[in-house]
């Protein structure tokens, strides 16, 4: 891992979210939410598609930050808030954008701060971690 | 509504979990990796949701309306294969935000007498 510093903007990374990855995610997680894989049953409940697991979407913001730790073991601190649903219509491939910059380096970790957009709207709020140098 | 008693109480978890190294590779290509020695950041929620569910069930609160609004982990040791785990869950608070009640459960994932990861789900039962 590069060295860290306060004001640091780090690479963003665009992962994919479709149909597929969600069924996929249901299976490992336990979360069987029917909103999460049936468009019937996500519209009758209000909802404008099937829309991704929120801890889906943080997962994969879980490996980003893994990535700028240099190791899963690293990553002291994780949160996020689910601000606006992931939406993923069938046949879809949906870019999530993931960006980080470093707010400041104290006690040898370094805390993140952490932006997550599909479309440019902002998907998670708050989103913060603190991973060990 | 959640009875305001409830609030600060804690329920241990009655069995314990043993993380096998399939459920990490499960959970960690999920999201796309490769690496499965290491549990990914968020994989404590595969036991954490599902006590605080226990929980918070026959306290009145109906299911099918829940959102996850807030999701919180501290990690004090990484999850790994064979870790035995058990799960205490104590519902922190509960308030109503415009006919909405959000609730916040925290877990502890306790690995031989320490907590190993504490996990903060702050559920919103919409009205």
């Amino acid at each position: 891992m590069s060295t860290l510093t306060a004001g640091q903007v780090l690479a963003p990374k665009t992962y994919i979210i479709n149909r597929a990855a969600l069924v996929t995610y249901a299976n490992a997680s336990g979360d069987q939410n029917p909103i999460h894989q049936n468009e019937e049953f996500a519209k009758s409940v209000g909802l404008e598609n099937v829309i991704a697991h929120g801890m889906y979407t943080m997962g994969l913001v879980g490996q980003y930050i893994s990535e700028i730790a240099g190791s899963r073991s690293k990553v002291k601190e994780f949160s996020a808030r689910f601000t606006k649903p992931v939406v993923v219509p069938a046949d879809t491939d949906v870019e999530l954008v993931v960006s980080a910059t470093v707010v400041e380096i104290v006690d040898g970790c370094a805390k993140l701060e952490v932006s997550a957009t599909c479309n440019d709207v902002k998907v998670l709020g708050m989103t913060k971690a603190v991973i060990l140098l | 509504m959640l009875n305001p008693d409830l609030v600060g109480s804690t329920f241990e978890g009655a069995t314990s979990t043993t993380i096998s190294a399939e459920s990490i590779a499960a959970f960690a290509m999920a999201l796309g990796e490769s690496d499965t020695h290491i549990a990914p950041p968020t994989y404590a929620i595969t036991i954490s949701l599902e006590q605080s569910q226990a929980v918070l069930e026959g306290s009145g609160l109906d299911w099918s309306r829940v959102v996850h609004g807030d999701q919180r982990f501290a990690i004090n040791k990484p999850l790994t294969a064979g870790m035995v785990i058990t799960c205490n869950s104590t519902i922190e608070s509960a308030r109503m935000v415009a006919g909405n009640e959000i609730v916040t459960v925290r877990s502890d994932l306790i690995e031989s007498g320490e907590v190993a990861v504490s996990s903060w789900s702050t559920l919103v039962f919409r009205a």
